[in-house]
């Protein structure tokens, strides 16, 4: 069966840096997979070259075994390729429901049309279905940004989740999301669909280790190791560039 | 309340815009001596709600929104002069050609910084303002398009001297218009637009194909900016380069600014706003308008419509209570 996401020799430069160095990566289907490393190792980077936000300066990016490295973002969305962000990128002004009618709309094709107003009763179903997952139907009608932070950072994950993907990147779900929304946050990564592989890109060992079954370490754009969490934690390298620097012992 | 419903709450009409188009097709019956000003306003409403599009919806500045009026009024203009005098037809035949220079350049305007966008659209107005003098025998030059006759509306309504007919013309194809518009902006795609003005990013990641979104609202807004040249060419029977002067893209920009951008309803009210305050001024000081214009101008923006609008309701609630 072919990996759910792959690279080969993923590589970008920016100038005389080198923010991704030979990446070979795969990500099985139905896997949970975390993506660690200390600041600065191009975890975001990385992220950008799989959605086809940034052009890799060399390599493949492949999803369910197709070449997708020439593809605009929006077309791997449509793959089945989708992201959440570190920081929140949502849309202020519109409303939850707005933003998660945005995102079903598109995939199922009705983005363009424009002799018709949103509705119909397959989107009402998938938004309501989407919302209800993630704790939002109570809060769809009013200004996304006046939503509690850690609602927002749902809602983050909700509108990835809308576009229906067979791989779901997660960039630090949980930071910055104060303790007593953190375990909604939690809870809902925890009850994704098991159909769906995940890969987490996470500061929080908690998270990291509760939620992963596998672990790759990135420092300085190049793959350090890959392993299962209980191996990654007693790696002797991993410890000295990453975990001992965290203050995990 | 359930998502169905909160889905239909945005489309719904509301009793002041019912009340609004009954008012404005009402006035047609006003007596005569008003139209020709109405007029002026339902033009300068139809080609803010153009920019609108771009702007308000689409987040698309410019400062060349002129460039589709002025092609609209020599289309409109040279067909009536050569073809057809009857002015539907030129009206489309308007809007179809500042269409099609809407989609050539909306390719100019996709990617950069609103500066880069800004000075983009400014050129391309400056270049069709001088293609138009260069071209004279087709479009007179700087004598203006001269001898252009205007047939009766379908055959049926004649245009008179006091503006009605033209009036009456003009509020209809502003309403027809603000319709379609009204069905856009609540459409999938219209949401599309408003997600991309917003965050752009985040609308490509949730797979909103942004470049394909703009070309077609770009040249849609075109259509109707082509539209409202079209309509002051016909009801005042002449064209000149100065339907492509930068004044009037500013001045479009400033009618928006004012009556509110991202909003159906910004052009039309911000055309009434600006072409009453241009005209009371006037009455008032005919030697200084500009200057009132401009100082009005300035106190609006520093003050801001939010804060201007929350004065207002608490003067109002003050009033009742």
């Amino acid at each position: 069966m072919t990996a759910a996401l792959e690279t080969r020799g993923l590589a970008r430069r920016f100038g005389g840096l080198i923010a991704t160095r030979d990446v070979s990566f795969t990500l099985e289907r139905g896997a949970r997979h975390a993506l660690i490393g200390p600041n600065g190792a191009g975890k975001t980077t990385f992220i950008n070259l799989l959605t086809g936000m940034l052009a890799p300066t060399a390599g493949q990016v492949l999803l369910a075994g197709e070449d997708v490295t020439r593809l605009a973002p929006e077309a791997r969305v449509r793959r089945g390729l989708a992201r959440t962000f570190q920081i929140n990128q949502l849309f202020g002004e519109l409303t939850p429901l707005e933003t998660l009618a945005l995102a079903v709309g598109e995939r199922l094709g009705q983005g363009a049309r424009w002799v018709r107003p949103l509705g119909g009763d397959r989107m009402v179903g998938e938004i309501e279905s989407v919302a209800r997952r993630f704790g939002l139907i109570d809060v769809l009608d009013g200004r996304t940004d006046t939503l509690p932070y850690g609602k927002q950072r749902l809602l983050e994950i909700a509108v990835a989740f809308a576009c229906k993907p067979q791989v779901l990147l997660l960039d630090e779900p949980a930071a910055g999301v104060p303790e007593e929304e953190r375990r909604d946050i939690l809870d809902a990564i925890s009850a994704l669909p098991q159909d769906v592989s995940v890969l987490l890109i996470e500061h929080d060992m908690d998270l990291v280790f509760s939620f992963a079954q596998r672990i790759s370490v990135l420092v300085d754009g190049g793959l350090l190791v890959e392993d299962e969490p209980a191996a990654i934690a007693s790696d002797p390298r991993v410890r000295a560039v990453y975990l001992g620097e965290a203050g995990r012992g | 309340m359930t998502i169905a419903t909160s889905l239909v709450r945005r489309v719904r009409w509301r009793w002041w815009e019912i009340a609004f188009w009954l008012l404005a097709f009402g006035a047609v019956l006003l007596p005569a001596g008003h139209h020709l000003i109405l007029n002026q306003i339902a033009i300068l409403a139809l080609f803010a709600l153009s920019l609108d599009l771009i702007l308000g919806y689409a987040g698309i500045v410019s400062l060349g929104h002129a460039a589709f009026f002025g092609l609209g009024a020599y289309a409109a203009g040279l067909l009536a002069k050569s073809v057809i005098a009857e002015p539907l037809a030129g009206l489309g035949l308007a809007m179809l050609v500042a269409a099609a220079l809407g989609f050539a350049t909306s390719f100019l305007v996709l990617r950069g910084s609103d500066l880069t966008r800004l000075m983009v659209t400014l050129g391309v107005a400056s270049v069709l303002h001088e293609l138009a003098n260069a071209l004279s025998d087709l479009t007179g030059g700087a004598d203006g398009l001269q001898g252009v006759v205007m047939g009766s509306v379908l055959g049926f309504f004649p245009f008179d001297l006091y503006g009605r007919t033209a009036y009456a013309y003009s509020v209809s194809v502003l309403f027809a218009l603000t319709m379609i518009a009204r069905v856009i902006v609540h459409s999938p795609f219209g949401l599309s637009l408003m997600a991309i003005r917003r965050n752009r990013l985040r609308a490509s990641a949730v797979g909103v194909p942004v470049n394909g979104r703009l070309i077609a609202a770009y040249t849609v807004a075109a259509a109707f900016a082509g539209a409202a040249g079209a309509l002051l060419a016909q009801t005042t029977a002449f064209v000149s380069l100065e339907f492509f002067d930068f004044n009037r893209s500013a001045d479009v920009l400033l009618v928006l600014v004012i009556g509110g951008a991202g909003w159906l309803y910004g052009g039309i009210l911000g055309a009434v706003l600006f072409q009453g305050l241009q005209d009371a001024i006037a009455g008032l000081t005919p030697e200084y308008w500009q200057f009132w214009i401009g100082l009005f101008l300035v106190v609006f923006v520093m003050i801001g419509r939010e804060r201007m609008a929350v004065g207002l309701r608490g003067l109002w609630t003050g009033i009742r209570t």
